[in-house]
């Protein structure tokens, strides 16, 4: 498996925080990993560089073995990144339908071409039913898969998802989790997340990245990851004393 | 094209605008001279709110200024066919770029430096302030002492040079009025228009996306520029005299976005209901009033104010969302 995506020795500051410092790590094409760690560890800060919102102080990012650290959030969707919002923003005066065919006319011109291939992303996750509704007027977890559909309806070879699970109850956590699997084994789809949901993290990711002030504290597969001494001492919390 | 305009209409919706389009082709039939000039508002403000419609309504870019628009295709073909008499229809072609390239002036330096919201819509009124003071020492066109068209008594209608009846102008402008409708049918379902409503949406979920907001809002301003001239140059060859202080007036601007916000912002249908309304009962108050020998100074603002109250109170989405649903006609943008 050759790497689709390149984090090397990046770094942001925000005035005089270090929000990400040096961070680095590669996630090869196909796979699922997951960025976890406290709040503030600078997960959000560095999914926006991977996204083009912020460009970092220093360090690159490939992405299919291109620089893209720097450009522009339009253009790295271009390129074929896709990315959900921690806190959800669906359009929310457009219809669930049209939500997604915002996202499937990235790369096609023809608006029933669209249609048909928005309709494809929504059986897929679950809200085909529910196309006709418009955004503002669906529950949370409805709302979080739209994300995930308009982000996948602009055909991305690597899926951005930043806290997807979070306020999920666990049925429709596992709900999701089942989706992103089946979108991962049927299309190849790379998938990075950042997860507090540990029930998701465990059963999804084949890669977990720990990141604690900015820098990275571990890396590895999750049954190690969870082990880690330094993870449950700044992240998971030891169980006994 | 034609499956793509009628696409989601109920076949009661395409009856009644057809109905419509039939009252307003015979209107000049049965109406005097007064309701004639009164129609011709009714269409001029409809055309007019469609254009300014494009910016607001679909791409959410607040444009407080529009009379710059009026301003420059007015002032174009009536400039050229005062001083080389040439046919409005070719000052259009001048003026329809110039104010294109006036629009995507604004639009550059609002959107490549980001600047959003009501800063956006300041900069707008800015700049029609900006042409107001030009103008206003503008010598070619008369500066403040105002550009007049030669005026004389037309027996026929000359459509080439626009000279004629108002009957001329009434039909003009239901036609720009109709082809301004079917215009932005046609973009609001198509690519360009799903990207506008996602930038009005949420701009940063629309970047998010894969869309290039600056080009696409680029865009929507130099069409609404464009169309809106076209409105200017009608304005100049109806009324026949041009000054700077009443066509770059900011009032001008604010009649210009009334219509659309009373019928509904972002709807198809509004712009025009919203002139109806405005300037059809606004006339009839008038007419009511002088008819029972009262005369109040400036009864129409106070009607205008009056009914924005009343919208934004009780339909904040416009008259047109919740006439459509009455009527039983919904369907997509319609």
């Amino acid at each position: 498996m050759s790497a689709l995506l390149s984090v090397d020795n990046v770094s942001k500051r925000f005035r005089g925080l270090v929000a990400v410092d040096r961070l680095g790590f590669t996630v090869p094409e196909g796979s699922i990993y997951a960025v976890i760690g406290p709040n503030g560890a600078g997960k959000t800060t560095l999914f926006n560089m991977i996204a083009g919102v912020h460009a970092p102080d220093g360090g690159e990012i490939k992405f299919a073995g291109e620089r893209i650290d720097g450009l522009t959030p339009d253009k790295i969707c271009r390129r074929g990144i896709g990315r959900t919002f921690q806190i959800v923003r669906p359009f929310p005066g457009l219809t669930v339908e049209d939500n997604v065919i915002v996202g499937a006319l990235l790369h096609r011109h023809d608006v029933a071409d669209a249609r048909t291939h928005a309709h494809e992303v929504l059986r897929r996750l679950d809200l085909y039913d529910k196309r006709a509704q418009r955004a503002s007027s669906l529950t949370l977890p409805d709302r979080k898969r739209l994300e995930v559909a308009r982000a996948l309806a602009t055909g991305p070879k690597l899926l951005l998802l930043d806290e997807v699970m979070a306020g999920l109850r666990p049925t429709e956590t596992d709900r999701m989790v089942a989706i992103l699997r089946t979108l991962n084994a049927e299309t190849g789809l790379t998938i990075l997340l950042i997860e507090h949901v540990m029930r998701a993290v465990m059963a999804l990711a084949s890669q977990i990245v720990v990141m604690h002030h900015g820098a990275e504290i571990a890396q590895g597969a999750p049954a190690d990851v969870v082990r880690d001494p330094a993870v449950i001492h700044s992240y998971l919390g030891a169980e006994d004393v | 094209m034609i499956a793509r305009l009628t696409e989601g209409l109920t076949a009661r919706a395409l009856v009644l605008m057809g109905a419509l389009l039939v009252l307003a082709l015979a209107a000049p039939m049965f109406a005097g001279d007064y309701l004639l000039t009164v129609l011709i508002l009714i269409f001029y403000f409809a055309y007019t709110g469609q254009a300014w419609n494009i910016m607001m309504g679909f791409a959410g870019q607040l444009s407080l200024g529009h009379a710059l628009y009026v301003g420059i295709g007015a002032y174009a073909a009536a400039s050229l066919f005062v001083h080389f008499g040439v046919a409005p229809w070719l000052g259009l072609l001048v003026g329809a770029p110039l104010a294109a390239l006036a629009g995507a002036f604004i639009g550059y330096l609002a959107f490549r430096f980001r600047v959003g919201g009501v800063y956006f819509a300041i900069l707008t009124i800015a700049v029609a302030e900006f042409a107001r003071v030009g103008f206003d020492h503008f010598t070619w066109v008369n500066a403040s002492s105002g550009l007049f068209l030669p005026v004389k008594q037309y027996s026929g209608n000359d459509l080439w040079h626009l000279r004629g009846q108002p009957v001329m102008f009434y039909y003009l402008l239901l036609a720009a009025t109709v082809a301004a409708l079917i215009g932005c049918r046609l973009l609001l379902t198509s690519r360009i228009g799903y990207f506008w409503l996602a930038i009005r949406e949420d701009e940063e979920a629309a970047r998010a996306a894969g869309i290039d907001t600056f080009h696409y809002k680029m865009l929507a301003v130099v069409i609404s520029a464009a169309m809106t001239s076209f409105a200017g140059v009608i304005y100049a060859f109806y009324y026949n005299n041009l000054f700077p202080e009443q066509v770059f007036h900011i009032s001008r601007s604010i009649e210009i976005i009334l219509a659309p916000i009373v019928g509904g912002i972002g709807t198809l249908f509004g712009p025009i209901l919203g002139a109806f309304i405005l300037t059809g009962l606004a006339e009839t108050l008038t007419g009511a009033l002088n008819a029972v020998g009262v005369d109040i100074p400036g009864v129409k603002q106070i009607f205008y104010g009056i009914c924005l109250l009343a919208v934004i109170l009780a339909l904040p989405d416009g008259v047109w969302p919740w006439l459509s649903q009455r009527l039983g006609l919904k369907g997509r943008g319609s």
